[in-house]
């Protein structure tokens, strides 16, 4: 059976591009780019290559590019790095649909005496920029807040945000995990002072991850050590990983009118198919501002981990927020800050497409919906009393 | 991932027993659609008073639905004394084994089980009742329902009582008590294992106090409130008077005064020194702190 792999959120295939791009650096040009030798200096040319890839997708300058080696590690080099650039301020603003890479560190520095705002979310998903704007003061350090959503695929109106936060002089953070690739940035252009950026959202392997910091910025390293990617991120470099994450920009520049309009296309399909066929279901989060590939259903009734194994057995791929599949005894923080009622909570399903899906996959699972949902409310005591 | 057997995909993909017995003898109903898992559990007997059958419905994860469904098989044929004896334990080994937290699942099925017979012999309500002194009032567990896990399955932390009947899953205010639970139950083998408390005793310096208050209520009383979307904030300490503010839904909660107040007092007290008290700071809280309902 061929997997339909419908959790790109999560993570993406390689790019068959991007694997060829890197292969060569694993057993033959396996030199370290700070070498003196002829043989590592080449791929020194490599790495500043890979540097122009990932800022042409971005819109900025090759210098305002760190390599990491992930999206959690450029979060926290974000965070700490500005707080410990401005260390008579203690205040941070985030808000409570954060992915955790952002919110746990948040909710860390409290335990060190910073005072934390996390701000709240509307029915939609979306922020008050009123209470934003009255948070901020002479005491806040830094706002951390997401541009795009990864359980609901919402975005926030950052460009907005920034112009308000940086034209007071506080610094503003932004995880552009999942924007990253789907929709087009231009950061020269932009106030944002940091983006956190994942390879392996977009393509590329496991193990890379970018932060953008615009010039000027202050903020200090965060791991020490050597003097790589000019002593703001010590460590030798994951030359593979980072070559891979080069192309992969260059590709995701190339694919993003596709993102935004095949890709979208299908899901728009898959959507309103499956709002259509399966009764007492719901979309959760802003349908206007969203990413192109996101979708995140609510089925009334029935619980998500029973879902996901049904569409496991047909070898479908997703997600949910059900508190069965986090581990957890609670569904996800994103839907509870949304006041999603648990009933739904318990029941939603995410699907996160990519150019690598088909009309005929989208075409399959809606088939197969209709006769999951069904299949598990005949089992659920709540469906008679409730709707029959 | 979860790793299950492969008899619990069995008894999942392919349940047994599905629906509600008609004109059913014993009806049993546990949990929730808040709680994220539910069961209905209708039997039928003989005339001999054995169960000659024995229905489900049930909402959640693969591991409630399989449960279910063996529970439905395994009192099949039994007498209710009989059926009375399958415990949580016996619906966990004939799928041979569930993942550790899942093993609430298997616990649930044991309580509709006995919320059926109860409903058949007092005739009355056919939900769980609940029985003893409500301990997690997240997941509204009794005292009574985690002694019995903790001895049916010989438990001993508050993270496997979590697992088995889902007490302190939630804001985690009810740790301390279960902690106690376990160590009347489980007696000398796990006193040695409790979370020794930050020290306490000595006279404080002013600094010493105002550090030990600080790590007190990030440690004791933040992670509770949180959970809630709450917040607290230490404001000032002048000799035993200890100002704190209370922030997002915390502040506007109208009972603030009455319960967080005590609570923040009560853990100050025990860990810190018996002559604090605590006074609510309500000026420093700012306007922009309101949610959004």
């Amino acid at each position: 059976m061929k997997e339909i792999y419908f959790d790109n959120n999560a993570t993406t295939r390689v790019a068959d591009e991007v694997f060829e791009e890197m292969q060569p650096y694993f057993c033959r040009l396996y030199g370290n780019p700070s070498s003196m030798h002829t043989f590592g200096g080449q791929v020194g040319v490599k790495i500043r290559e890979a540097r122009e890839q990932v800022a042409r997708l971005l819109g900025c300058d090759p210098s305002e590019i760190i390599f990491t080696s992930c999206g959690t590690e450029s979060d926290s080099t974000a965070i700490h790095g500005t707080l410990a650039a401005v260390p008579h301020r203690r205040k941070v603003i985030t808000t409570r649909v954060e992915h955790p890479a952002v919110l746990t560190v948040c909710r860390e520095l409290e335990s060190h005496g910073y005072h934390v705002v996390e701000l709240g979310v509307d029915k939609l998903g979306r922020l008050d920029l009123n209470e934003l704007e009255s948070e901020l003061d002479d005491d806040t350090a830094l706002v951390t807040i997401m541009y795009a959503n990864n359980e609901t695929g919402v975005v926030f109106p950052i460009e907005q945000i920034a112009e308000m936060v940086t034209s007071r002089g506080i610094t503003l953070h932004t995880d552009g995990v999942q924007i990253a690739g789907k929709m087009p940035l231009n950061l020269s252009e932009s106030p944002i002072n940091l983006l956190s950026l994942s390879g392996h959202k977009l393509h590329a392997p496991k193990g890379a991850g970018v932060l953008y910091v615009k010039k000027g910025t202050r903020i200090a390293p965060f791991l020490l050590g050597g003097h790589q990617e000019g002593g703001r991120r010590a460590g030798t470099e994951n030359v593979p990983g980072i070559i891979a994450l080069g192309k992969a920009c260059e590709l995701a520049a190339e694919h993003m009118k596709e993102e935004n309009t095949r890709v979208k296309r299908l899901r728009d399909k898959l959507e309103s198919a499956i709002l259509k066929s399966c009764p007492d279901s719901r979309v959760n989060g802003d349908r206007e501002h969203r990413l192109p590939n996101t979708t995140n259903i609510s089925f009334e009734y029935v619980e998500g981990e029973a879902i996901l194994l049904l569409l496991d057995r047909y070898g479908i791929c997703a997600s949910s927020g059900s508190a069965c599949t986090s581990g957890s005894l609670e569904p996800s923080h994103v839907l509870r800050a949304m006041g999603v009622p648990f009933t739904a909570a318990h029941g939603s399903i995410r699907f996160s497409l990519s150019r690598y899906n088909t009309e005929d996959q989208v075409d399959f699972t809606i088939a197969k919906m209709p006769e999951i949902i069904e299949r598990l409310r005949e089992l659920s005591p709540f469906v008679q009393a409730a709707t029959r | 991932m979860w790793e299950y057997t492969e008899k619990l995909k069995d008894h999942f993909f392919n349940p047994r027993n599905v629906g509600e017995v008609e004109d059913a003898d014993g009806v049993g109903e546990v949990g929730s659609l808040a709680c994220g898992d539910a069961l209905k559990l209708t039997f039928k007997l003989d005339k001999n008073g054995r169960i000659k059958d024995a229905k489900f419905k049930t909402f959640g994860c693969a591991s409630a639905i399989a449960t279910s469904s063996v529970l439905t098989e395994l009192i099949k044929g039994k007498t209710l004394d009989e059926a009375m004896q399958v415990t949580n334990k016996d619906i966990a080994d004939y799928l041979g084994g569930l993942p550790e937290q899942k093993m609430h699942c298997s616990v649930m099925g044991r309580e509709a089980l006995e919320a059926a017979v109860d409903n058949y012999r007092g005739g009355g309500t056919t939900k769980h009742e609940l029985e003893g002194r409500v301990v997690c009032t997240c997941f509204g567990v009794t005292d009574q329902e985690i002694e019995r896990v903790i001895r049916e399955n010989d438990l001993t932390s508050v993270e496997q009582v979590t697992n088995y009947c889902k007490a302190g899953g939630g804001c985690g205010g009810c740790h301390g008590e279960i902690e106690k639970i376990i160590e009347a139950v489980q007696g000398e083998r796990v006193k040695e294992q409790a979370v020794t408390p930050p020290r306490k005793g000595k006279k404080l310096t002013t600094i010493q106090k105002i550090q030990l208050v600080q790590q007190t209520i990030n440690e004791q009383v933040r992670p509770a409130l949180r959970t809630h979307g709450g917040n607290i904030e230490l404001v000032d300490v002048e000799g035993n008077k200890v100002t704190v503010a209370f922030r997002g839904m915390c502040a506007q909660c109208k009972l603030a005064e009455y319960t967080m107040k005590d609570v923040v007092e009560a853990k100050l007290r025990e860990f810190v020194s018996g002559d604090l008290y605590v006074e609510e700071d309500t000026d420093s809280v700012d306007e922009g702190h309101e949610h959004r309902g």
